[in-house]
């Protein structure tokens, strides 16, 4: 099967039906190796135990910024290409990335309290992460109001991408201001800071949590997708009995 | 304070109310994800009891 191929919602569903036992039980794996591992890890000589917060906290930031990047990718082929695939992907990620990027401030907020002795303030990578959660709001409430769907898209596509400047801001909001946020330790020039003990934990739950990005996206798609055969197929009815009665 | 042998130290209820915001909020995606999915083919195969189809399943 070609790549393109996928692009039918048809093909792309046999495809889902496929795959996704497989990623459920991959993920399942991977969560269960992560808690472990994370249950294991050594505190932290300066943080203790709160560090654990981090195997949770951090990939819910990368996965609430891959989750933009994810729809705005799709908001170019609902724009340029105007595939109707594109649409459903960009759709069916919103809530996703909301939800993992409010697991992020909530995760950070704890983290905060006991690190920083306050949960919340308004540095430059906190309030791109807040701007981040609301645009997400955003988006979700322009899919879900809209009432012609094909204007919705590319309303929600739009505001995609103009909110796409916001993930760099984040990424290096710690490096162009000052902020009570550290720096990156993981991806930055140099090599990670984090000792490998911690790290190692860190990444498979970072693989974890990007498996069931994957998995809940193509699980989301597919309920879109079928969401949007039943609004045809009572498209058709309507228009049956209006025909019936004229 | 120790929990299911691991000592989380001082600021144990901070750690633990983080991994219950993780399980919240995971385990809700999982069930909006799997309602969702039971609640679209439910209306599919009330509307194709009913004799309806989409255009594209139409015969020539």
């Amino acid at each position: 099967m070609a790549v393109i191929d996928l692009a039918n919602p048809t093909r792309f569903l046999a495809l889902v039906q496929r795959v996704l036992p497989w990623l459920a039980a991959l993920t399942l794996i991977a969560f269960v190796a992560g808690i472990v591992m994370a249950a294991n890890a050594p505190d932290d000589y300066q943080q203790g135990a709160t560090v654990k917060i981090m195997f949770l906290h951090v990939p819910a930031a990368w996965l609430a910024m891959l989750g933009w990047s994810v729809m705005s990718v799709a908001a170019l082929g609902t724009l340029v290409w105007r595939h109707p695939l594109a649409d459903v992907a960009g759709k069916a990620a919103a809530p996703i990335g909301a939800a993992l990027t409010l697991l992020c401030l909530v995760t950070g907020s704890l983290w905060g309290r006991p690190m920083w002795g306050t949960y919340w303030v308004w540095d430059a990578r906190l309030t791109s992460v807040l701007v981040l959660f609301i645009m997400y709001l955003g988006v979700i409430a322009i899919y879900w109001t809209a009432e012609d769907p094909g204007r919705g898209a590319r309303a929600a596509a739009i505001l995609t991408l103009v909110g796409a400047v916001n993930i760099p801001i984040i990424k290096f909001s710690v490096d162009w201001w000052n902020t009570l946020h550290q720096p990156a330790s993981v991806m930055r020039l140099g090599g990670s800071a984090i000792d490998p003990s911690i790290l190692y934990p860190l990444l498979v739950m970072a693989i974890a949590f990007t498996l069931l990005f994957v998995t809940l996206h193509l699980a989301a798609m597919r309920n879109e997708i079928l969401r949007r055969r039943v609004r045809a197929m009572m498209m058709t009815r309507a228009q049956t009995l209006a025909g019936a009665r004229a | 304070m120790t929990v299911l042998g691991m000592d989380l130290g001082t600021h144990a209820g901070f750690i633990i109310a983080a991994y219950a915001a993780a399980i919240v909020v995971v385990a809700g995606l999982i069930v909006w994800v799997v309602a969702d999915h039971a609640a679209q083919k439910r209306l599919l195969g009330e509307l194709e009891k009913q004799g309806v189809t989409r255009r594209s399943q139409k015969q020539p």
